[in-house]
């Protein structure tokens, strides 16, 4: 209802009235399966465009890698024969170490900044946002492997560009990421945060530990992939038991 | 002071009666070993106690999924006394086989897959707690411990199996001949009796420790309850 202006003088309206032939737009409703992806597609691409942006949980990671690598140079007696017993050792304790960096930082970054509230919010499966940092914390590690190979076959004129071993990196990093972001989930919500992470993770992942250690030596020592074989079924195993569990309690861990 | 239920009582002293029944069995009835000698009567409670080990955890674990289905506070409890008591009685199991092994192996420890499993499962007992006390939302708490004693429940036996299947390819060769072979022996019936015996007995100990400790529990709560209500 159009109130008089006090001159008495009814308004015409400014804009001029245009007919639109607008069909009604058809509501584009997802079904369940492709909203996860698309939530957990979503959550690794924050965290890969946030880590471009900063790049300080990947040099971090790099670094602190690469120095373990330098202090087992000192540590242990790294001559020629040796070398190629304890090289699976070396490579598993430096991404056991650097991986509970990334996983600490990652989760961090979610508190901290509040997104994990933002996520939780958001009207998505909780365990979609779960694969998704899985994911990113995968892409990351596996970062570090592409850097620290390299360089320790530099370092150490070994040639540890072996598909075998590449699998065993796979297969071990899916396992060691799987348990260690729901736990560092769990850990940065507690007073004692950073050092919690390694205490609650490593007795749980020593299967992929010494399944991993035995696989990568077992590849560059050449064995007969009979004898390499247990290990991967045991790594596969573990993967599969412990992403399933993980999925399945990782509403329990973020619920306010 | 609250009284203790009349249930709790009587099983105090069954407690009582059948460890002091199982230490003359196993002093006094089961035979002395051939080789061994007398030191071999620890094997009887030290079985025993990493059975209580053992058992703690897997109560822990179920208790801890129906508390994460219902929410229901008490499972909780039940969960966090479960752990404790395995957590110490796991702790005597190492003890004491590594007092037995020092005069038979002629080592303190080697690291054969049982002893090696049992100190990584000790270690996740230690952590569960660590990650409880950390933690101070008591809501929070006992999901987090929950979801941990799931996780780690899962993860002994696959590092059993790992650590086995280790060891049979790769013989340990520090502490002289292959462990598992010094230190096997055949039981007598009698033997045999006493240990099923001791078996018992410790599973009638762990759960009279289990019902204390649950009623400690709940009488903290509510101590916690009413140091609030005096707060207001």
């Amino acid at each position: 209802m159009k109130a008089p202006n006090p001159l008495g003088q009814e308004l015409k309206p400014q804009v001029p009235v245009v007919e639109l032939d607008i069909q009604p737009v058809e509501r584009v409703t997802l079904s369940p399966v492709s909203a996860f992806f698309r939530t957990m597609i979503a959550v690794l691409w924050k965290d890969l465009a946030a880590e471009r942006r900063s790049r300080e949980m990947l040099s971090a990671m790099l670094v602190f890698a690469l120095l373990v690598i330098l202090i087992f140079n000192f540590a242990l007696e790294l001559d020629a024969t040796a070398q190629a017993d304890v090289t699976s050792g070396v490579l598993w304790v430096t991404f056991a170490f650097a991986g509970t960096l990334g996983l600490n930082r990652s989760m961090a970054i979610e508190k901290d900044r509040g997104c994990l509230d933002g996520l939780l919010l958001a009207p998505v499966d909780r365990s979609a946002i779960y694969f998704g940092k899985v994911l990113g914390n995968l892409v990351f590690i596996w970062i570090v492997a592409a850097i620290v190979l390299p360089v320790y076959s530099v370092l150490y004129n070994m040639n540890l560009f072996n598909p075998g071993l590449l699998l065993v990196i796979l297969l071990g990093s899916v396992g060691y990421v799987a348990v260690g972001t729901l736990l560092s989930a769990m850990s940065v919500q507690t007073r004692t945060r950073d050092v919690l992470l390694p205490i609650l993770l490593f007795p749980v992942v020593i299967p992929v530990l010494v399944a991993a250690v035995k696989a990568s030596s077992g590849y560059l020592q050449g064995l007969e992939f009979s004898d390499i074989q247990p290990w991967l079924n045991l790594l596969v195993v573990y993967d599969v038991i412990f992403t399933a569990v993980a999925f399945m309690v990782f509403d329990y861990v973020v619920e306010e | 002071m609250v009284k203790q239920p009349r249930g709790l009582t009587i099983l105090n002293y069954v407690t009582l009666g059948l460890m002091v029944l199982a230490t003359a069995m196993v002093f006094l009835y089961a035979p002395e070993e051939a080789v061994m000698g007398q030191v071999q009567r620890v094997f009887y409670f030290h079985v025993s106690s990493a059975w209580v080990g053992m058992l703690g955890f897997i109560v822990a674990a179920v208790t801890s999924v129906i508390f994460l289905r219902t929410g229901d506070h008490k499972w909780d409890l039940v969960s966090l006394g479960a752990i404790e008591i395995g957590m110490i009685f796991s702790f005597i199991t190492i003890v004491s086989g590594s007092i037995w092994a020092r005069p038979i192996w002629n080592a303190w420890w080697t690291w054969d897959p049982r002893l090696t499993t049992a100190t990584i499962m000790e270690l996740i007992y230690a952590a569960y707690l660590m990650l409880r006390q950390g933690v101070d939302d008591p809501e929070r708490k006992a999901r987090f411990g929950s979801v941990y004693a799931i996780i780690g429940v899962i993860s002994v036996p696959l590092t059993f199996f790992s650590i086995r299947f280790l060891r049979t390819i790769h013989p340990v060769v520090f502490g002289g001949a292959d462990p598992n072979a010094t230190g096997n022996f055949d039981m007598t019936p009698k033997m045999l009796q006493t240990f099923m015996f001791s078996l018992l007995t410790f599973s009638v100990l762990f759960a009279d420790l289990l019902w204390h400790r649950i009623r400690l529990g709940k009488l903290a709560d509510r101590v916690e309850t009413l140091k609030l209500k005096i707060s207001q």
